[in-house]
């Protein structure tokens, strides 16, 4: 009780701005629903409503919420604002595990693609992390760069195996993220990560103190290493998850919690709802952009993402050096 | 009490800490000196676990410390490193908060509210508890990371210089404040501090390092002695009356 209290005190605003974002999204695609039709129970545009539109709907607030978080605890492990699933490579060994997945099991269930994308994500997040542990010059900026850089390599290994294996077709649909192509039935994986957020939560201050450093931790009483461990598990899960599902969402995981952190400061327990909040509330509005820019075709979110991202990204990267 | 038995600690070639036997009396200030790299941060992370020694055993209250579960130490000791930073934005109160995750695991009950506001009650700096730590002087943060300690409520407090970045005032405030936490509430402190003035004037216990080995241990008067100070500092130092103590003068 005191949890749902917590969420709802002093937040109306944010609610009402969410819902209200969220309602509209239903109304705003090729085909012509309007409120009038699912009050009178069009059956043909009810259909189009419920199998649909209300399921990207579910599936861009949970991915939102979800990666938004993921790149706080992974800036959070790693002492560094400009580590994200994104930045470093996380994605990509995800991309690498579920082709992997399709050329070896080309007719498993999506469920057993998150499970090699995760394997392959956790083995490749955590080769990162040890590698930018044993270089020198731990600059701020160059982590993620590394990150990116590895990620790249990557990103070439998945496209010439998937050239190889004649797969680029299914490849390049997780090149970009896109909530097109979700409707009833082929979605409800996503809610997978929800058990990885509350856990966030349960977690929260474990976070944090992983995030003072490890004399920090150590002196109060936590195993450093666990707590980065567990961190890496959830990010890995819940990207998986949203590439298999959903694609590429760049960029969420690193401009949300900075964001957030500029007004309410860096405890993970204190923003954790914030950041889930404004993530579902930016990829909401970019899925939404996405089908009217171009109307009636449609963008995919990836691209957008991709194109708000970088800028945000390196206006972080400008202010960082002048807070430096 | 916290016992050192042969403790020695290398890095590569170099001996930080070599064969260091050792008994420290509890309910006392502490003062651990000696020039620097003479191995005291080495002891002291050694104590506080923070690094694991090379050979040797350290034992707290008749238990090795490896034996020890790491949450239920982290009631028992408290330790606060050289170098502090965090790149995490938290409020002053949020840091302090933290001093009892051992104790409150996250949930902070009205006891440990209390301990924090008496934290920064004592520590004064009450009126920071809203602002964040990365926008605040060198020394406001140094005294908001000792109220981080002082929060956490143990029996042992290991501080590594952490007078530094402090005026005189503030300093001299902090060590009565260590003064009063022995006496009244019965803590052992164990700090390094490289002022020994300060060392001369509030602390009980004087352990000196030098090149890695033990060099002396005695009560405070015993080792602010001319001769001491020299040898531990290969410079002349005075030693001056005032008041009861002894003032050491080493300007020329
Ligand atoms: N991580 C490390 N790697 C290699 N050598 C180290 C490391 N830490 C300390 N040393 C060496 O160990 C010796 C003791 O270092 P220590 O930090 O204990 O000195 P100190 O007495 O605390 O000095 P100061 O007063 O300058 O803080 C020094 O010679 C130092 O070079
Ligand atoms: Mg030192």
């Amino acid at each position: 009780m005191r949890i749902l209290s917590k969420i709802f005190a002093a937040r109306v605003w944010q609610w009402i701005l969410l819902l209200s974002a969220a309602v509209g999204s239903l109304f705003i695609g090729v085909a012509d629903v309007s409120l009038w039709d699912i009050l009178f129970a069009d059956s043909e545009r009810l259909g189009i409503f419920l199998v649909s539109r209300v399921p990207r709907l579910c599936s861009v607030l949970v991915a939102g919420s979800s990666l938004a978080i993921s790149g706080l605890i992974m800036q959070r492990i790693t002492r560094n604002r400009f580590v994200s699933p994104t930045t470093a490579g996380t994605m990509e060994w995800c991309r690498l595990g579920v082709m992997a997945a399709i050329i070896a099991f080309p007719d498993a269930p999506a469920i057993l693609r998150v499970f090699v994308a995760f394997a392959v994500s956790l083995f490749g997040t955590s080769l990162f992390l040890t590698f930018v542990s044993r270089i020198e010059a731990r600059s701020i900026v160059v982590v993620p760069l590394v990150g990116m850089m590895l990620g790249g390599v990557v990103n070439a290994a998945s496209t010439f195996f998937a050239y190889q294996y004649d797969v680029v077709q299914n490849v390049a649909s997780w090149l970009q993220g896109n909530f097109s192509l979700i409707i009833y039935g082929n979605y409800e994986l996503l809610y997978l990560s929800v058990p990885f957020m509350i856990a966030a939560y349960l977690y929260a201050d474990n976070f944090t103190i992983a995030g003072m450093g490890k004399g920090a931790a150590t002196s109060l009483g936590l195993n450093h290493a666990g707590v980065v461990r567990v961190g890496l598990v959830i990010v890995s899960l819940v990207s998986s998850i949203t590439i298999v599902e959903a694609g590429n969402i760049p960029f969420v995981g690193l401009i949300v919690p900075n964001i957030v952190s500029m007004f309410k400061g860096d405890n993970v327990k204190n923003i954790l709802f914030d950041t889930a909040w404004l993530g579902a509330f930016l990829v909401l509005l970019c899925d939404v952009a996405g089908r009217l820019v171009l109307f009636p075709y449609e963008v995919p979110i990836g691209v957008i993402l991709s194109v708000i991202g970088s800028a945000v990204f390196l206006a972080l990267l400008l202010r960082g050096k002048r807070h430096a | 009490m916290i016992r050192l038995c042969n403790v020695t600690k290398r890095y590569g070639e170099t001996v930080a800490l070599s064969g260091v036997t050792l008994s420290l009396p509890t309910e006392k200030v502490v003062a651990l000196i000696g020039s620097n790299g003479a191995g005291k941060s080495t002891a002291l992370n050694i104590i506080g676990r923070l690094i694991p020694a090379s050979a040797g055993t350290v034992e707290i209250d008749g238990k090795s410390l490896r034996d020890w579960k790491s949450n239920e130490l982290a009631k028992r000791l408290a330790i606060l490193g050289q170098t502090l930073y965090t790149p995490a934005r938290l409020t002053v109160e949020e840091l302090v908060a933290f001093g009892r995750f051992p104790h409150s695991r996250g949930n902070l009950g009205a006891a440990d509210l209390r301990i924090i506001d008496d934290a920064l009650e004592y520590t004064g700096i009450s009126t920071l508890r809203g602002c964040f730590i990365d926008e605040l002087s060198g020394g406001q943060r140094q005294i908001a990371y000792i109220a981080m300690a002082i929060a956490q409520d143990t029996k042992y407090i290991l501080l590594d210089e952490p007078l530094n970045n402090l005026d005189m005032n503030k300093a001299a405030k902090i060590m009565k404040l260590l003064r009063t936490l022995v006496r009244e509430k019965k803590r052992s402190v164990l700090l390094v501090i490289h002022d020994i003035n300060f060392v001369s004037f509030y602390a009980d216990y004087v352990v000196a390092f030098k090149n890695g080995a033990l060099k002396y241990s005695g009560k405070t008067e015993d080792v602010i002695r001319s001769e001491v100070l020299r040898d531990v500092y290969d410079m002349e130092i005075a030693i001056k009356s005032y008041r009861d103590k002894r003032l050491c003068v080493y300007y020329e």
